[in-house]
């Protein structure tokens, strides 16, 4: 009987060996965020609930639990509930093929780059709903935008990895960082490197693309309705979905879990601290980018998503086959 | 929503959006109500009212000592400012001349004024544009400046300080050294915000061209201060009716060229370097003497002669109580506030308070102007215009 179990409880395991540390980093997320913001701006950030601060996330964790779950009397209540839910579900269920090290994976499928790919598009489902189903026009106004956002920029993050997938020759996550062991690709990908951040800030909604939660003039865009744990959800998901674009950073261009030199000192370190850095890295710009530039307008990042990106990293891509092409390295030749 | 879109539909394809007034960027309690074409302003419609508190009507019911602390919460982030044209204008009806040194002393204040008004407005406007950093920064540097305030009048704010016939009390021991210091200092701090937007990509993108009022249109809307001068029209009535002691100052007046938000705030980041420049030459050149004029009809006397003078006593009595009489007439009187000119219209009919007392807000005129710029730019751009207007509600409601 146990035995007919077992593979459920197994990938159950996994899961939450993944999901758990995933959830710790979120709130330590939110806390290094205020931290890194607040030095930057000479101030100090939390340094009260616990030794400086540490204890933060929870007491913020706590204080949304158990605040009332406020659901406007003209929503459409069960779709407003279940985008939160939505949101932060793709949010978690996108790490089952992100791996680790080189046998730190839960799916290890071929086409994951595909699957991520994927999965961050359908985040933009979550937003337009909880936009709809509030029945608020700041909230409607931000959904709007968010959709147009995230779609616009999911074009250029795919023409991005499709540059990468003509290098590599293989869509699956493990086989990527394998193909980076002499170099990492952020070297000759340099351009589309800078052009995946600044897309992973805009599919992120991140500063200075935060337009759909623009504070001063959508209030706080698709989600100000939202209260209590509907509202941790959604800031959940931001979160988790910053780390999730910095992991397919790092593995896209920076080697995921391989080290910077293969040699003593850095092969001692296990790849998984590696990967750690290498997303603290990223995530440092995120912040960092936010402390310090103003927020796009809405006409504006169209127009640097289509006219710009776009058109670049499209011939981007026929650049790197054509230079593959031409030195007979396409992979599998 | 879907309802008011069906509505419309047969005529236009508009639908209102109600803009505070509890709003992040509406800059206190301003409400608007936005006629919007998807995300473009079709129209704006401002409401005011909100912060209305009969501060004119007040003053008729006050000796004109008591009126003072009501011109600090007007524009309560430039308060000494408006309490000096206040003084000013009492000042003319008693025909009086006030001591050299306290003229200093409020030059000095007003420019410190001038700084915490425009680090404020520049700051909130860049947070009001998404960048957020400027803003902590700034705001250290308003808290210094307050710490000034203190120390002068015993109050961060609402100093009422300017009283008619000089200052209330002379500058404490060693504030000029601590105002002379952060005079030096203060320079690098702008050079820092700067360096933050000016050359910003991005926050030019979002501010230049955006809210443009020509000269011609700034002059008919009856703009006046860093509004009026962004648009190219260089008038300051601290050069063009020079009052206390600014004819004796040496400073620049900094003209815009478009008349656009970007100018707007460039025009008040080297407003700020100016008021710099004038705050040294005033330390420099205060002389020693008395603060307040020697007529103890309208000053209290020193508290030291009331223990001693029956006169003094009586005097003090008299200010405290029944205040001064100011003779039958009246005056327009304005000072270049950093906001732009703000006038107190007063008539008096010659008892111990005020017949009238008519308040002319720089940012009320500002405000009427708003549908004119914003018609025609998208939602994002009502809050780095409403940023650019420097408005105040305590002002522009009374």
């Amino acid at each position: 009987m146990i035995e007919a179990f077992l593979p459920i409880l197994t990938v159950v395991g996994y899961a939450l060996l993944v999901l758990v540390p995933l959830l710790l980093a979120v709130a330590y997320l939110t806390y290094a965020e205020r931290k890194v913001i607040a030095a930057m701006q000479l101030r100090i950030g939390p340094n009260v609930v616990g030794w400086f601060g540490l204890l933060q996330p929870f007491a913020d964790g706590l204080k949304l639990l158990h605040k009332e779950t406020i659901i406007p009397s003209r929503s459409n209540s069960i779709i407003f509930l279940l985008a939160p839910l939505l949101t932060f579900g793709l949010s978690l269920s996108a790490w089952a093929v992100i791996p680790f090290g080189p046998d730190l994976v839960i799916g290890n499928i071929n086409v994951g780059v595909l699957y991520l790919f994927a999965i961050s598009s359908l985040g933009v489902y979550g937003i337009i709903i909880a936009g709809w189903a509030s029945n608020s026009r700041y909230a409607f106004l931000g959904a709007l935008r968010s959709a147009a956002q995230m779609i616009s920029y999911e074009v250029s993050i795919g023409l991005v990895i499709i540059a990468i997938l003509l290098s590599v020759g293989s869509l699956n996550l493990m086989q990527i960082v394998e193909a980076q062991q002499t170099v990492w690709f952020v070297i000759p990908h340099l351009p589309i490197a800078i052009i995946f951040m600044v897309s992973a800030l805009a599919e992120t909604n991140r500063a200075p693309f935060d337009l759909p939660e623009a504070e001063a003039e959508l209030v706080s865009g698709y989600n100000v309705e939202y209260s209590s744990m509907t509202f941790a959800l959604f800031f959940l998901g931001e979160y988790a979905n910053m780390i999730l674009m910095s992991a397919m950073g790092s593995i896209l261009f920076l080697g995921g879990w391989l080290p910077p030199f293969h040699i003593i000192p850095f092969t001692w370190v296990p790849g998984i601290v590696w990967f750690a850095l290498k997303i603290s890295l990223l995530l440092f710009i995120f912040v960092w980018v936010r402390a310090t530039l103003p927020r796009y307008r809405y006409d504006q990042l169209m127009r640097l998503g289509w006219k710009v990106f776009l058109p670049f990293s499209l011939i981007w891509v026929v650049l790197t086959a054509a230079v593959l092409m031409g030195l007979h390295l396409l992979p599998g030749q | 929503m879907k309802d008011d879109i069906q509505k419309d539909a047969s005529s236009t394809q508009t639908y209102t959006l109600n803009f505070g007034p509890q709003h992040p960027a509406a800059h206190g309690v301003l409400r608007l109500i936005l006629e919007m074409d998807g995300e473009v302003v079709e129209r704006a419609d401002p409401h005011i009212g909100l912060l209305h508190r009969g501060t004119e009507k007040l003053i008729e019911y006050k000796t004109y000592l008591q009126a003072i602390p009501y011109f600090d919460r007007l524009d309560y982030v430039s308060p000494m400012s408006q309490e000096h044209a206040f003084a000013l204008a009492v000042e003319k009806l008693l025909e009086l001349d006030i001591p050299l040194r306290a003229k200093y002393i409020r030059v000095l204040f007003c420019e410190i004024t001038r700084i915490l008004n425009h680090l404020l407005n520049i700051t909130t406007m860049a947070i009001d544009v998404g960048a957020m950093t400027p803003l902590l920064w700034g705001f250290e540097e308003r808290e210094i400046l307050m710490g000034f305030y203190e120390r002068v009048s015993g109050a961060r704010m609402h100093a009422n300080y300017f009283r008619p016939g000089g200052v209330h009390k002379d500058l404490p021991p060693g504030l000029t050294e601590d105002i002379a210091a952060f005079a030096t200092r203060f320079p690098q701090v702008i050079d820092d915000i700067e360096k933050m937007l000016t050359e910003n990509r991005i926050f030019k993108q979002r501010t230049v061209n955006i809210g443009v009022v020509s000269a011609e249109q700034a002059l008919d809307w009856g703009f006046s201060g860093p509004m009026l001068r962004a648009s190219n029209v260089a008038w300051d009535l601290r050069r063009n009716q020079p009052y206390e002691v600014y004819e004796h100052m040496d400073f620049l007046i900094p003209v815009g060229k478009n008349g656009d938000c970007y100018d707007r705030y460039l025009v008040r980041m080297e407003e700020m370097r100016q008021s710099v420049r004038i705050i040294k030459q005033c330390l420099e050149q205060m002389p020693e003497g008395p603060i307040k004029v020697k007529d103890y009809k309208v000053v209290p006397p020193p508290r030291a002669e009331m223990k001693k003078s029956m006169e003094a006593l009586i005097h003090h009595f008299k200010l405290f109580t029944e205040g001064y009489h100011v003779p039958k007439g009246e005056t327009y009187t304005a000072v270049e506030a950093p906001k732009g000119e703000f006038g107190v219209y007063l008539v008096s009919d010659g008892s111990n308070k005020p017949y009238r007392c008519k308040i002319r807000a720089p940012s009320f005129a500002f405000l009427q102007a708003f549908d004119l710029m914003v018609k025609g730019h998208m939602l994002a751009d009502v809050p780095s215009i409403i940023g650019s207007l420097d408005i105040v509600f305590g002002e522009i409601d009374r």
